[in-house]
């Protein structure tokens, strides 16, 4: 098969893999943002995660992400054998993008963030689902639900995480570092599908970094919020 | 102006592929900074040689930028800190008095050192043979007009001709990977009639021979580009996948 036997096939693994996961953060933000509408709202948009639709696509999230992170270290192995045990007494002094260097390292940062989001929120929200569990486990009973009986315990679990001035940094940083992870992802991705060329490289470095601008502001946006107060 | 610096030069020796090697320093005084690179390393090995010890090996030939024979890594850069150049078009003015001067070959598993700064890029000439080439049946040459060819297409594929096969894009990828070669030899046909021919067969045979040879995989660092002495673009790459994407597809 070559999309595993060819040095390409890999890559083009990778990239499929990686705009998967963009189209999957944008979505996430988009329903994290409902924060800003009321925590109600943000309840109903978790619900809405919830749904047996929704829930059907976790497995194939879950895969994207494994084989993301696994050929990620499969391509690095390889590489390191490529380049041979011989390094370079004068180093590398080629001008390149930072973030172009430290894919590997920015992932393995973001490896962290996704931790911290699998066991502190999608613990208590989807997991249970799967494992037929009640949901919002540690969730105080008189948080659930609002006096009109809406579930409001998604944005308990937000409050709870961001009003945690070093769980806020942290997950700054890790928001950092997806930034500069799809800087350099984005415009790869399609370098590596072939749909690149000369005038479109410009543009779809610009339309990462755009997409990417977006997105961290977006996640950021939500720790700075409940930290300065106009989420509370 | 011309200068004359001194310089210390580090350079890595190896008696064999299988020997171990390491950096000897070597002082060069007043060296003037109109000289070559490769005009300064041959005083240092006349002087070798006039003390009896054994000259430097490294790879040149035509000495004006087109054969892609010399491939020295100086002070963490293919071909030196210059734009555009082979080391064979490499000054001494872009160095300064006093300076020390790290000079390494290509480092690779699939370039092994054969001797001091000389590497063996056969690899290389096992791609091109893998399919670099078109099929034509030899005659009487055809009207040259017969074919119309795209100003876009012949300009695109003539700076994909460019490419010189130094492996300056192995030296410089961290990843070693050799796709800006491997595109610019699958372009230079990929983009003419002639070419279009045996396109599949070809990236298909190329790519598999490259792999086998044990370059990287291409992450898209385009240290490549900056450091290719003929500014073969990644825009090469980008076409080799799509040729090899398609051709893969079309099975």
């Amino acid at each position: 098969m070559w999309l595993v036997d060819s040095s390409v096939g890999r890559k083009v693994i990778m990239s499929v893999s990686g705009l998967f996961l963009i189209v999957f953060l944008l979505l996430h933000l988009s329903v994290n943002c409902l924060m800003y509408v009321s925590p109600a709202a943000f309840g109903l948009g978790c619900e809405f995660m919830g749904t047996p639709f929704v829930t059907a696509m976790v497995p194939v999230l879950a895969l994207g992400f494994v084989i993301h992170i696994v050929y990620a270290f499969i391509l690095n192995a390889r590489n390191l054998k490529a380049r041979g045990h011989q390094k370079y007494a004068g180093g590398s002094k080629t001008k390149i993008d930072w973030a172009a260097k430290n894919m590997l390292v920015l992932g393995i940062i973001v490896l962290g963030g996704l931790a911290f989001h699998m066991t502190h929120f999608w613990a208590e929200m989807q997991l249970p689902l799967f494992l037929g569990t009640e949901e919002y486990a540690s969730v105080p009973a008189n948080e659930l639900f609002n006096a009109d009986g809406e579930l409001v315990a998604p944005y308990y679990l937000a409050k709870i995480a961001f009003t945690n001035v070093l769980i806020s940094f942290i997950y700054i940083v890790w928001i950092a570092a997806v930034w500069f992870h799809l800087s350099h992802g984005f415009w790869s991705a399609f370098q590596t599908l072939g749909v690149n060329n000369r005038v479109w490289y410009t543009r779809w470095r610009n339309i990462g970094i755009i997409i990417a601008t977006i997105l961290c502001l977006g996640f950021i946006s939500i720790p700075v919020s409940f930290l300065i107060g106009i989420l509370n | 102006m011309e200068k004359f610096i001194n310089v210390t030069l580090r350079v890595w020796r190896q008696r064999g592929p299988k020997e171990k090697g390491q950096f000897v320093d070597y002082k060069m005084e007043k060296v003037s900074t109109d000289s070559s690179f490769f005009e300064m390393l041959d005083a240092l090995n006349e002087k070798l040689v006039s003390q009896k010890q054994e000259p430097i090996v490294f790879d040149h030939d035509c000495r004006e930028g087109i054969c892609g024979t010399c491939s020295l890594y100086i002070n963490g850069r293919p071909h030196g800190n210059d734009t555009a150049v082979t080391t064979c078009q490499l000054h001494m003015r872009r160095f300064s008095d006093g300076e020390t001067i790290i000079v390494e070959p290509w480092r690779s598993t699939a370039f092994p050192v054969i001797r001091d700064l000389m590497v063996d890029r056969t690899a290389f000439e096992k791609i091109q043979q893998a399919g670099g080439y078109i099929s034509v049946n030899t005659g009487g040459p055809r009207d040259a007009n017969e074919i119309p060819i795209s100003k876009i297409d012949a300009d695109e594929a003539m700076d994909s001709a460019s490419c010189i096969g130094c492996g300056a894009c192995v030296a410089a990828c961290k990843n070693a990977s050799a796709m800006l070669f491997v595109s610019a030899k699958v372009s230079q046909f990929a983009l003419l009639p002639q070419g279009k021919v045996e396109a599949k067969q070809r990236v298909k045979a190329m790519v598999a021979k490259m792999d086998e040879l044990g370059f990287g995989n291409c992450t898209n660092t385009r240290a490549c580009e900056v450091e290719c002495p003929k500014s073969v673009s990644i825009s090469n790459i980008a076409r080799l996948n799509r040729e090899l994407i398609c051709a893969k597809l079309s099975d």
